[in-house]
């Protein structure tokens, strides 16, 4: 039936895949983050789906989205296993931490969670303090900006100026005057990440 | 786009007049964008007090021809049944979408699959069936749209999309079709105003000696007619298979990755995806039921399809079931284990 998706049998374990989580509280941009990271790698002519948690949340509680990436059609787009964590937030660290994969890795927003995770060793593990950095671009909500583009950076899935370039899709209109700080967020998390190497 | 929005441009795409309904979640970005992009197109976009009035309103644009539509999720989708039961027996065409939420009763927001009975045994009262899609990415959420308002006009009555939060939730690419689809009967029986002809009539009450029992003789000859003539269904790796998986909407999206770790794993899995899950596809899944052992039945409920399964199998071969109730979705890690409990102890 032609319009029927087809789903061929693939191997996935030699091919690009990709499971990211972002994770924060409720107004740090966490879905933001997850959508630019999707729509971004789509414009890359890759395989992309976006998953966000709805509705249930509450202010102030934990928001995620599940993004993944790959080469080839995305069979399920819920993730239980990340290979990458975005962590905002404290409380997202606790939930989310114990489902990563092993090798996977953790970045987190060491603005706001004291001291390094205690997690396997296999595990890489990158503090990138988000909120100083943001509140010194002058706009702390650009902290998610900042945790992305230091995330693209380590991955090297592409470079934060792709991310910056899509930006105008993501954010709503309203919000274009951002723009500028958005940008600039993305490099310097980017940045953070090769001062640290 | 997200699933309902990319279902929202598609109906508007396939020539909805009308959308009428009442905001729920997980499927308010139906009602909002239909709001927003209906107006824009000159057409008709109505926030109803209710569900009730929402599907009544459905009711009336469809008896005057109008391509016509309501959407809602589960606790919403009951409110309706009445007048599902009544566009069956006026045989008017109508398009509704069931985002399907956690329940019974209020439930919660969270994905689920529990409305399967409801959709395709009918739901309201009477001898009734209503054609059910069940899309399992983005894209068909777009893509089954089209096919929905076709299937309605040509055969006159309901069509229901059946997805769930997830489906209407997430985002993937599409690619949105604009092309038209089939060749359908003029609606010569729509209230159009009887100038230079005989009157119609739309009802839904025969009084008549006999009259209701050749009415309902009329709707069952239409209803076998689609079950010969429309069933859609998915398959892989069906036929070496020791044990296949049946499943639908995102269940069948998960389920994909553990069949294949099984096959890597060398246990012969395959799975069956409905599409129409009325019509049913029955005789696939009975031509696999000779030569396999083991179906496994994954829905997110306590197992509703799964009664479809096991009438279509016949007792052939073993039915089983996992199935998560209440907004509980299975893992790709469940499900293979599932199978694995239930093909590695007969190798030994």
């Amino acid at each position: 039936m032609s319009w029927v998706t087809k789903y061929e049998m693939q191997d996935t374990r030699n091919e690009f895949y990709e499971e990211v989580v972002i994770a924060g509280f409720g107004g740090q941009g966490v879905m933001l983050a997850g959508k630019l990271l999707a729509h971004t790698a789509m414009k890359r002519g890759l395989e992309v789906t976006y998953m966000p948690s709805y509705g249930a949340e509450v202010r102030g509680g934990t928001a995620n989205c599940m993004v993944i990436i790959a080469k080839n059609k995305i069979a399920s787009p819920l993730v239980s296993r990340p290979d990458s964590l975005i962590i905002m937030n404290k409380a997202s660290l606790s939930k989310f931490a114990s489902r990563l994969k092993a090798g996977g890795l953790l970045i987190f927003n060491s603005s706001l969670i004291d001291g390094e995770p205690q997690l396997p060793d296999t595990i890489e593990i990158l503090a990138v303090p988000a909120d100083d950095i943001a509140l010194e671009l002058g706009n702390l909500k650009a902290a998610n900006m900042v945790a992305l583009g230091a995330y693209l950076q380590k991955r090297g899935l592409f470079g934060s100026d792709a991310a910056a370039d899509s930006l105008v899709d993501i954010l709503a209109k309203r919000h274009h005057r951002t723009l500028p700080v958005n940008t600039k967020a993305l490099h310097r998390g980017a940045e953070y990440v090769v001062s640290r190497s | 786009m997200c699933g309902n929005e990319a279902l929202a441009e598609a109906a508007i795409i396939a020539g909805l007049d009308a959308y009428f309904g009442y905001p729920i979640t997980p499927q308010n970005e139906i009602p909002a964008y239909m709001s927003r992009r209906m107006p824009e197109e000159g057409r008709v976009f109505v926030q109803s007090e209710s569900e009730l009035a929402a599907i009544n309103m459905v009711f009336g644009a469809s008896a005057t021809g109008k391509r016509a539509m309501t959407s809602s999720s589960s606790p919403g989708i009951s409110l309706m049944q009445e007048g599902l039961s009544y566009l069956a027996g006026a045989e008017l065409p109508a398009v509704v979408v069931n985002v399907m939420r956690g329940g019974p009763g209020l439930g919660n927001i969270a994905p689920s699959q529990a409305d399967y009975f409801q959709a395709t045994r009918g739901g309201g009262h009477g001898d009734y069936r209503t054609i059910t899609l069940a899309p399992a990415s983005v894209q068909e959420m777009a893509d089954c749209m089209p096919l929905a308002f076709d299937l309605a006009d040509q055969y006159r009555m309901t069509v229901i999309v059946l997805a769930d939060g997830i489906l209407g939730q997430m985002m993937e690419p599409i690619v949105l079709d604009k092309k038209k689809r089939r060749k359908l009967p003029a609606k010569d029986w729509a209230l159009t105003g009887a100038t230079g002809r005989e009157q119609n009539i739309v009802r839904s009450l025969w009084l008549g000696e006999t009259a209701l029992e050749n009415h309902n003789y009329k709707l069952q000859a239409k209803y076998e007619n689609i079950q010969k003539n429309e069933v859609l269904c998915e398959q892989y790796e069906v036929d070496d298979a020791e044990i296949v998986v049946v499943a639908y909407g995102i269940a069948a999206r998960i389920v994909r990755p553990a069949v294949n770790k099984a096959r890597q794993a060398g246990i012969k899995a395959g799975w069956i995806r409905p599409i129409t899950l009325w019509p049913f596809p029955t005789e696939q899944i009975s031509r696999a039921a000779d030569q396999m052992r083991i179906f496994l039945t994954v829905e997110m409920s306590n197992g509703q399809m799964v009664e479809d399964v096991k009438l279509a199998v016949a007792g052939k071969a073993a039915v089983l079931l996992y199935g998560r109730p209440g907004g509980g979705v299975p893992t790709v890690d469940e499900i293979l284990e599932r199978i694995k409990q239930l093909t590695l102890p007969a190798k030994r």
